[in-house]
């Protein structure tokens, strides 16, 4: 595969929400706005890249019964230097994002992509598939932020475009279940023509 | 008396774990096709959410906290549950073969089920309020909370796998097909739910 | 591919893991933790700023315990108390930072942290009319309650059960503010 496939395969061909259906609980959790939806998903993204990267590194040393448990440790490491950075420098995401920051460890994105790809793949292939991944699952939860703040506040990344409240369903818990239900059949009804 | 009970009603029904915190929902739309594998996981996910929150709950009391060390909570409490569904799927097959074919299968996939960090690490973390004044759990709290959380799991799944059971016998339109139509499903559910809030 | 196992590197490799993990940790821990301690300062100055008049240097972070439930306060000297006071709200735990002047007329209040539904009892951090009426109310001549239980706080509409968590709060900081005057 290209260089430049791996990067784009995340958006479409191998997206991790829509096609993959990997990492729902912070899918539908933290996608109450576009923006909480975004900085979810780079948070996710800075943890796969840099996890791929040690994981492809270290792969071919560790002995195939213990991989789970050292790929575990890695990316609850990586976790938690993340929690610690946005403990420090941006409070109010970390506020925001609350418990499912540090439940990266067990997206099962981070976890699959170190299995199917970064343990049998170079250096750079896996950071390119961990940039990839990254952007897809971003993309989607933007999207999925995007259509949930429009119908729910009536606003657009933060700037109010109706006065008052929008549909507050989907704010809440049902509209995360149903916009990414109906984004899915949309995908799939545009994937398969 | 009364806040158990309280602690019971709020996180089977009002804050239902799947529902309403959107914990576990890999599992979730994973192994519902079936009412009989959906009430096998439910009950492998109750007995290691129990058995974890309550572990991870003394270890964070008794050595996390005393050594200053509660920014290790994630590694920590992750490979706690790791170890602990390995330790039970090797008791359980010594000890009761028959609860191990039953539950046996689930276990691996257990520990990424992000349900059980996530009760986990909400009893150290969070303020609760049952009754009157916010406080942390205690040991005795922490473990009705998980168990009571735990069962709330098992009811969703178990309504959620009868109602995909009925639904895969239905003509849905070809791109409603599997999974879309069970998220709006469980959407609807999620709606259904919501009318609890506010009891406790 | 992976190397082939056996108990001598199964355990060395964990070991080392391990280690080297503790190690990255523990140097990002030793960078951040002043950052973190500073962040979360800012973060209590800004709300006491916002329940109290302008006022200099750190206030100081105390607890006392009232009626069995331990709360935290701070002490601003020349502006009154900033005390943090949670109750159970509609949808789990609301917290509130009340500004208690030293003549005990309540200054403002700020909402620390909610889980009330959006675009209902969430209100109770943006709607106006509801969070100004509290400004500069006296607990001793106006009773802290929503007017549906006989008190004088106008409720937020379809909201009475936050408003009623509200108020309770900030009745709760009052009786910190006289245990505190008895005390003194």
């Amino acid at each position: 595969m290209s260089k430049f496939g791996l990067i784009t395969k995340g958006l479409l061909k191998e997206n991790p929400t829509f096609v993959l259906v990997l990492g729902m609980c912070p899918t539908l959790a933290t996608t109450t706005s576009a923006m909480n939806g975004l900085e979810m998903g780079l948070a996710t993204m800075f943890v796969l890249i840099l996890s791929n990267i040690v994981i492809s590194l270290i792969a071919p040393v560790v002995p195939d019964k213990v991989h789970i448990p050292v790929y575990i440790v890695v990316i609850a490491t990586f976790v938690t230097v993340l929690q610690l950075l946005m403990q420090a420098f941006v409070p109010q995401v970390y506020e925001t994002l609350g418990l499912f920051i540090p439940l990266i460890v067990v997206n099962c994105i981070v976890l699959g992509r170190a299995e199917a790809f970064a343990c049998k793949n170079s250096v750079g292939d896996s950071a390119l598939d961990g940039i990839g991944i990254g952007l897809g699952f971003t993309l989607s939860l933007t999207v999925i932020g995007i259509v949930r703040e429009i119908l729910g506040s009536g606003s657009l990344f933060g700037w109010k475009f109706i006065s008052g409240d929008g549909i507050l369903a989907f704010v809440m818990a049902p509209g995360a279940f149903l916009v990414l239900g109906y984004l899915m059949v949309l995908f799939n009804k545009l994937a398969k023509r | 008396m009364t806040e158990y009970l309280l602690i019971i009603v709020s996180a089977i029904f009002v804050n239902n774990i799947v529902l309403a915190q959107f914990l576990g929902v890999c599992p979730f739309l994973g192994v519902s096709n079936k009412l009989s594998t959906a009430t096998g996981m439910s009950g492998a996910v109750c007995f290691v959410i129990t058995l974890a929150t309550v572990v991870t709950y003394l270890i964070n009391k008794y050595f996390l906290v005393p050594l200053g060390l509660t920014f290790l909570q994630t590694i920590a409490f992750i490979l706690v549950i790791a170890a602990l569904v390995q330790i039970v799927e090797i008791v359980l097959k010594k000890i009761s073969p028959s609860l191990y074919q039953a539950l046996g299968i689930f276990l691996p996939l257990i520990t990424t089920n992000c349900a059980v960090l996530g009760v986990a690490l909400n009893v150290v973390t969070k303020e609760f309020t049952f009754g009157d004044a916010a406080h942390m759990l205690n040991l005795g709290e922490a473990t009705v909370y998980a168990l009571a959380t735990s069962l709330g799991y098992g009811l969703a799944m178990v309504l959620f796998a009868g109602m995909r059971e009925q639904l895969a016998m239905n003509d849905v339109p070809k791109s409603f097909k599997g999974l879309p139509i069970a998220l709006i499903t469980v959407g609807i559910m999620a709606m259904a739910f919501l009318g609890f809030s506010g009891i406790v | 591919m992976a190397a082939k196992s056996n108990l001598k590197n199964m355990a060395l490799s964990l070991t080392l893991v391990c280690l080297v993990c503790s190690a990255v940790l523990g140097c990002v821990y030793a960078v951040t933790s002043g950052p973190i301690k500073d962040a979360e300062i800012a973060k209590t100055n800004a709300s006491i700023a916002r329940v109290l008049p302008a006022f200099e240097g750190q206030p100081s972070a105390e607890t006392v315990e009232v009626d069995g439930n331990m709360f935290n306060y701070y002490r601003v000297p020349g502006a009154g108390y900033a005390v943090i006071s949670t109750v159970g709200g509609f949808g789990g735990p609301l917290s509130l930072m009340v500004g208690i002047g030293e003549d005990g007329i309540i200054c403002n209040t700020v909402v620390l942290s909610h889980s009330e539904t959006p675009g209902l009892g969430a209100k109770c951090q943006t709607e106006a009319s509801f969070i100004d009426q509290f400004k500069g109310w006296d607990p001793a001549a106006k009773r802290l309650a929503v007017t549906k239980d006989g008190g004088d706080v106008d409720a937020i509409t379809a909201s009475t059960i936050t408003s009623r968590a509200y108020s309770a709060a900030i009745a709760n900081a009052y009786n910190v503010y006289l245990k505190l005057r008895e005390n003194e």
